[in-house]
Formats: C-alpha cells, sequence, structure tokens
C-alpha cells in the first residue's frame, strides 16, 4: 500500500488509544472541519438520507429480502455502490487530488492486528454486526433515516446501539483484536 | 415525475448515487466514509466524567466527531425529505413474493411502510418481538460494528473500495451473520415472538 499512511487516520479505524502511542485527538485533519465542510456534510448525509430511503435499503423488508436471497436489490445497491466508490477512489489517488481544503487525501490502512486468530476481530464481530442487522433490519445509516422517516421507534434500536458501543468499550482489552 | 421518483428507485441508480458520496467526503475534507463511528462520537460525548468513561471513549469528540455527527444529522434530516416530498415508501408491498409468503408463515401480519409496525413502533416496544428485534438487535449492531471497526460503510463500502482485505473478512461476516438469523434464527424465533404457526 503506497498511500495512506500519513498522520489523519480516520477515526473510524478505531486505534486503541490506550494501545496507539498517537492519541486519537492528533490524529484528526483539522482543514476537513471547517463552517463551509460542515454544511458539505450535512448535505451529502442528506442526500445519502434520501437515497436510502427512496431506494428501501432502510427496509426491514428489504433486509430479510436479502438474507433470504430472494432479490438482488440489495446486493445490486451495495455492488454498484462499491464499484463506483472504488472507481472514483482509484482516479482521486490516480491523479493525487487534494480535499477542497488543500490537504492530501489519505486513507488509513485496515490492520490485521495480533489475535492468536488472524482477523478475529473482523470475522467476529463482522457476524455479530450481521445478525444485529438482520433483526434491526437496519444498519447504521439506515437507523438515523428512519427516525427521520418518523419511525421514532428507532431512537431505542440508536439507543442499544449507543449501549453496545458502551458496552464494547468496557471489554475491548478482554477480547481479541 | 413525482410518480417516476416516487417509485422504489432501482439498485441500479441508488447505487451509483450511495457510491458518489465516499470520494466527495474525501474530497471535502478528507473524511473517511463511515457511520457507526457516530455511535462512538455519541458515547464519548455523554455527560459522564472522564474516570467514569472507559478509555476507548475519553478524546476530544469534538475536533474528531464533529463532522460525523453532523453526517449523520444529515441522514436523518434526508429521511424527513424523502418522507415529505415522496410520502413513505410502502417497501411491504414491493418485495418479491417469496419473501412476503416466507415472513407471513412466521408470524408477520403487516406489510406496509418500511417495516412491520406490529414489530417496529413505540407500542410494540414493550412485546417479545419488538424487544427482542429492536433493543436486542440494536445492541447487536453497535457492539459488533465497534468491535468489526466499522459497519457497511466504513467496509463494504469505504475498506472495499480501498483494497482492504481485513474489509472483506468484515464484509464475509456481517452476511454470515445475517444468513445465520434468516435462515437459522427466524424461523424458530418469529412465530415464538409472534404468536404465529412455526
Amino acid at each position: 500500500m503506497t498511500w495512506a499512511l500519513g498522520s489523519t487516520a480516520p477515526d473510524y479505524e478505531c486505534p486503541e488509544p490506550e494501545r496507539g502511542p498517537e492519541p486519537l485527538q492528533a490524529r484528526a485533519p483539522a482543514a476537513g472541519n471547517t463552517i463551509p465542510a460542515m454544511l458539505g456534510y450535512l448535505l451529502i448525509g442528506m442526500f445519502l438520507g434520501v437515497v436510502f430511503v427512496m431506494s428501501e435499503v432502510a427496509s426491514w423488508y428489504r433486509i430479510q429480502e436479502m438474507f433470504r436471497l430472494h432479490s438482488l436489490h440489495l446486493y445490486g445497491v451495495i455492488g454498484s455502490a462499491l464499484v463506483v466508490s472504488a472507481t472514483l477512489f482509484w482516479l482521486i489517488r490516480r491523479f493525487g487530488l487534494r480535499t477542497l481544503g488543500g490537504e492530501p487525501i489519505q486513507v488509513a490502512p485496515k490492520e490485521w492486528g495480533t489475535a492468536r486468530l488472524r482477523g478475529a476481530r473482523y470475522w467476529i464481530g463482522g457476524t455479530l454486526f450481521g445478525m444485529g442487522w438482520a433483526l434491526l433490519g437496519a444498519c447504521p445509516g439506515p437507523m438515523f433515516a428512519l427516525v427521520g422517516t418518523g419511525m421514532l421507534v428507532l431512537l431505542m434500536g440508536i439507543l442499544a446501539a449507543m449501549a453496545g458501543t458502551f458496552v464494547y468499550a468496557l471489554v475491548q482489552g478482554r477480547l481479541p483484536h | 415525475m413525482r410518480d417516476l421518483l416516487s417509485s422504489p428507485w432501482p439498485w441500479y441508480v441508488a447505487g451509483p448515487l450511495i457510491g458518489l458520496v465516499m470520494p466527495l467526503l474525501l474530497v471535502v475534507g478528507g473524511k473517511v466514509f463511515g457511520i457507526s463511528s457516530s455511535l462512538r462520537h455519541m458515547c464519548a460525548a455523554l455527560p459522564l466524567s472522564q474516570r467514569a468513561k472507559p478509555a476507548f471513549l475519553r478524546y476530544e469528540w469534538r475536533r474528531v466527531g464533529a463532522w460525523n455527527l453532523v453526517f449523520v444529522t444529515g441522514i436523518l434530516l434526508g429521511g424527513m425529505l424523502a418522507t415529505v416530498l415522496f410520502g413513505e415508501p410502502n417497501a411491504g408491498a414491493h418485495i418479491s413474493e417469496a419473501t412476503r409468503a416466507h415472513l407471513g408463515a412466521l408470524g408477520v401480519s403487516d406489510f406496509q411502510g418500511l417495516a412491520p409496525a406490529q414489530i417496529f413502533s413505540l407500542g410494540a416496544l414493550g412485546t417479545p418481538a419488538g424487544f427482542v428485534l429492536v433493543v436486542i438487535g440494536g445492541f447487536l449492531v453497535g457492539f459488533g460494528t465497534r468491535y468489526a471497526g466499522g459497519c457497511t460503510s466504513g467496509h463494504a463500502i469505504s475498506g472495499l473500495a480501498a483494497l482492504q482485505l481485513p474489509s472483506l473478512v468484515a464484509v464475509l461476516g456481517f452476511f454470515a451473520g445475517g444468513l445465520v438469523v434468516a435462515f437459522l434464527v427466524y424461523p424458530v424465533l418469529l412465530p415464538l415472538l409472534l404468536g404465529g404457526a412455526p
């Protein structure tokens, strides 16, 4: 990996603060936190929320349909989204594009970790999330979009997901990573 | 036009539109598309003393996570906007006949809106089905995404688009977990929770 080894690791990487030599906050790019940029994130989020609802990605029925292998709809959505993202990301790297604030664009690599079972966090955590996805019928983005459509019960879903995140934070040190 | 836009958007329209989000966020501010980390930022923002917070939640969430919280607020507003402009989509009426028949046999009787109100409504939250699907399901979403370090956006789109092998493992895990629930758990659990015929 030739790109991406910069000082702006994204927070979703979840570097464990007690392990990493570099605290999480020292890595956040500051230029992306201007008011105009924030307005940009808000608008991109709104655009995504509209698409989540209109394509029914945010539907429990559609999630069941996907996992029962009865329709290609959501596979098509995720697959074509990935193709477009991968292509545009390749172009961004190919032409060395910078952010609107003039900073280099970097995506930190995912670490395999040190667990004896290689990649344990990815397959164990991934499987647990997949089970939650099929139960709740929504992954994290659609949870928020659904609250917007007026399904206030998803506020409880978000609270429960926060509880799951908090419990993870408590037991993190005892889990294989 | 309104009718055209309000019918469910086909995958070949919705997918590419979603695919624009990751590059857009990178170009606007160098942010990596990922949604589940907003849950971490919300936990970090809880008004607890620093000592009461696990180390994983002790960081400057305003600086690291404000953008992400603004972004998910946008997603919420987008859901609202879609409903105001086009009305709530009736996904239950659009799914395949096979899914409908399967869910019906498990006791799902409501096929309106985006999710069955018999399970997903404030009134149903106290029922066994509402509690298990919303609360336990939500808990697993929060725990699993943080353990795996990402969700559908962070791994299936950002991670795979950046050719990250760990993300491929995570995505295979997502589908393994979903298939286990759809094929092994729901056929036993849903009739029990909903009181339908197994």
